[in-house]
């Protein structure tokens, strides 16, 4: 596998697919973070620790992370599900539900966030509704979830279709044959197996979450202490032209949300170290 | 435990896979069902095991009707092709999974699970591999594994789905002999699928020959190797050669060769097809042996202690297969391109008119 040593490789190229990818991910990914970080340093440690501490902004990182890793998981769960009819079922319109699970990737995502907010408000179509029940979503920390939902759905779902369409049906009937439930049979065998997918998918849509701003700003009314998410905040410093405290920020989430998805790939090594 | 199956049809949209299909598997016999592929025989297993339902007829275990049971109430033990372990559990699991998912009144406790998977595991050689995942092992230990955890639950049925179809040659020799020892010693009713003609006759009790979704013959593997019933099992089981024949009287001729085919006694000069395996064929060096049929040897093969021969007769267009040991071969004296006759020294007979089945 390695060449670093000057052993011939059989499958030869190795100089050169690995000097692209450095170089590519060089220009794409390691100049701005390290722009970025390079930039924060300028600030002097006092003045980062009172921008990064802020009540307002620790409020919001409680906010964006906690409602991404709900949202994230709410699409572990209904991703998984939907991922399962799609594989397992044939019924009319398939195909159509199919390809409107990618639909909120191709969507401006400010188009999500206004289509969100006309439908939940106390007025709108589902808003008047939930209004009956005393259930508010517009401008609350519960439309901060519903739009981080819906942006994180495709990735649970496009992570464990595959997987599930290449998990032999001789699985299944083995456990039944030896004596299990149906129950059993999706707990000990079927889940196990789709874990280590089901994580990637978790891990894809929760990073996408916190990163995500055009789809929340307009349904979560934005009020300090309460509904600002994180990224909001970066936003607002740089319209007041407080390019520090914007870095130090972003800073933070970018640490944390590494931190988060080293743990995240830790646990899928486990996961796939048991096969 | 006996297997009764009773009248049984399965269709698959316009593909008829069972053919009302009747048969009876005897208690403690290992039976397999040999046929080409799609000849219904992995569909009765699964039919018998209940991962398929049959669209009439019924299946009966020891008498009793089971033919709407779950697969997972019938307690059969049945073994894939390509194994099906469960891979995120570890060789110990895999055993213990049938003993750890039963209702928990009849779960049997921890140390009771871990000395049967151990008894289980040194049944098939394999008790080193406990705590091993199933990638770690090849092909034929994976298969052990896989007998080991159907024979967990201690099924009254073990049914084995093309067992050693994807292992390779020597492997395979080596298991299917001991599948022999280990039936000898556990004696649980079994049924076997494979489409290789030598596994079912070196394995097996009893052979059922399967094709297009019916039941071809049925009997112990010596008799349907010595006495195929119909042109079709007389094909499948083995390279044969064709001649075209007269039937006279109870004896049919090739040339100046005369077969005795008693069971024809009544016929008259019918046109007849008889069946030679090429190690039923006597090769001679020169022609003083009254009835033999002269031919050129076009093709000389050694094969290990074997010598295949390629002859063609001067009536007929087809080539003659011929086998002998190599021992005889050097006696005859034989080269290719030379002269050679030959005589089948044991055939059958049959009407051209009986249903060539493809083969």
């Amino acid at each position: 596998m390695t060449s670093v040593n000057r052993t011939r490789s059989v499958i030869p190229g190795f100089g050169l697919t690995m000097g692209l990818s450095l170089f590519y991910l060089g220009l794409i990914f390691v100049i701005p973070v390290a722009g970025l970080l390079i930039y924060t340093a300028t600030m002097g440690w006092p003045a980062f620790w009172a921008a990064i501490s802020h009540p307002q902004v620790m409020a919001s990182y409680k906010l964006s992370f906690t409602a991404s890793l709900i949202g994230a998981s709410v699409n572990l769960v209904f991703g998984g599900l939907v991922a399962w009819v799609l594989v397992r079922y044939r019924f009319p319109g398939k195909r159509l539900i199919d390809a409107l699970v990618d639909l909120p990737f191709a969507l401006p995502t400010a188009v999500a966030g206004i289509s969100l907010v006309t439908l939940y408000a106390s007025t709108g179509w589902v808003g008047q509704y939930l209004t009956l029940f005393g259930v508010k979503v517009a401008y609350t920390q519960l439309g901060v979830v519903v739009a981080l939902t819906y942006i994180g759905l495709p990735f649970v779902v496009r992570t464990v279709q595959p997987v599930l369409e290449d998990l032999e049906a001789e699985l299944e009937e083995a456990s039944a044959s030896l004596g299990a439930s149906r129950f059993t049979t999706v707990r000990r065998v079927i889940l196990p197996a789709l874990l280590p997918a089901a994580l990637t998918g978790f891990a894809l849509a929760f990073a996408r979450a916190l990163g995500e701003y055009g789809s929340v700003v307009f349904i979560s009314g934005n009020l300090p202490y309460r509904t600002e998410i994180t990224p909001l905040l970066i936003v607002g410093k740089i319209e007041q032209f407080d390019y520090h405290g914007a870095a130090a920020i972003g800073t933070v989430m970018l640490v944390a949300a590494f931190l988060v998805l080293l743990l995240i790939n830790g646990l899928q090594w486990w996961a796939a170290k048991r096969r | 435990m006996s297997i009764e199956i009773d009248h049984v049809n399965k269709r698959f949209g316009d593909f008829t896979a069972i053919d009302n299909v009747s048969l009876t598997f005897n208690d403690g016999e290992l039976t397999a069902l040999l046929g080409p592929s799609g000849s219904g025989k992995t569909t009765l297993l699964r039919v018998i095991a209940g991962l398929e339902q049959p669209d009439n007829g019924r299946i009966r275990f020891h008498g009793e009707d089971a033919t709407d049971l779950h697969v997972s109430k019938r307690s059969v033990g049945f073994v894939f092709q390509h194994y099906a372990l469960f891979k995120h559990m570890s060789v110990f699991e895999n055993v213990a999974y049938g003993l750890r998912v039963k209702p928990r009144g009849q779960r049997p406790d921890k140390a009771v699970i871990r000395d049967k998977v151990m008894t289980l595991l040194s049944l098939v050689q394999l008790d080193w591999t406990a705590h091993r995942y199933p990638h770690q092992l090849s092909g034929g230990q994976r298969q052990r594994i896989a007998l080991a955890r159907a024979l967990a639950v201690e099924p009254k049925v073990l049914l084995l789905d093309e067992p050693f179809g994807a292992l390779d040659a020597k492997v395979r020799a080596e298991l299917r002999r001991w599948l022999r020892r280990l039936h000898d010693d556990i004696h649980v009713t079994s049924v076997f699928v494979t489409h290789d003609q030598e596994e079912a006759l070196e394995v097996s009790d009893r052979v059922v020959v399967m094709n297009q979704g019916r039941v071809e013959q049925d009997g112990a593997p010596e008799r349907i190797y010595d006495y195929p019933a119909n042109p079709f099992v007389y094909r499948f089981l083995g390279n044969v050669n064709l001649f075209h024949a007269r039937i006279h009287n109870g004896v049919a001729r090739i040339g100046d060769v005369a077969l005795e085919a008693p069971e024809f006694a009544g016929y008259r000069d019918a046109p007849g097809e008889a069946y030679v395996r090429p190690h039923d064929i006597e090769v001679f060096a020169d022609r003083h042996h009254s009835g033999a049929l002269h031919a050129r040897i076009e093709l000389v093969s050694r094969v290990g202690p074997t010598v295949r021969l390629e002859l063609r007769t001067d009536e007929s267009a087809h080539v003659v297969h011929a086998e002998l040991s190599r021992h005889r071969f050097q006696e005859l004296g034989l080269v290719q391109g030379g002269e050679a006759w030959i005589r089948p020294a044991h055939s059958r007979v049959f009407l051209p008119d009986t249903e060539l089945a493809a083969g």
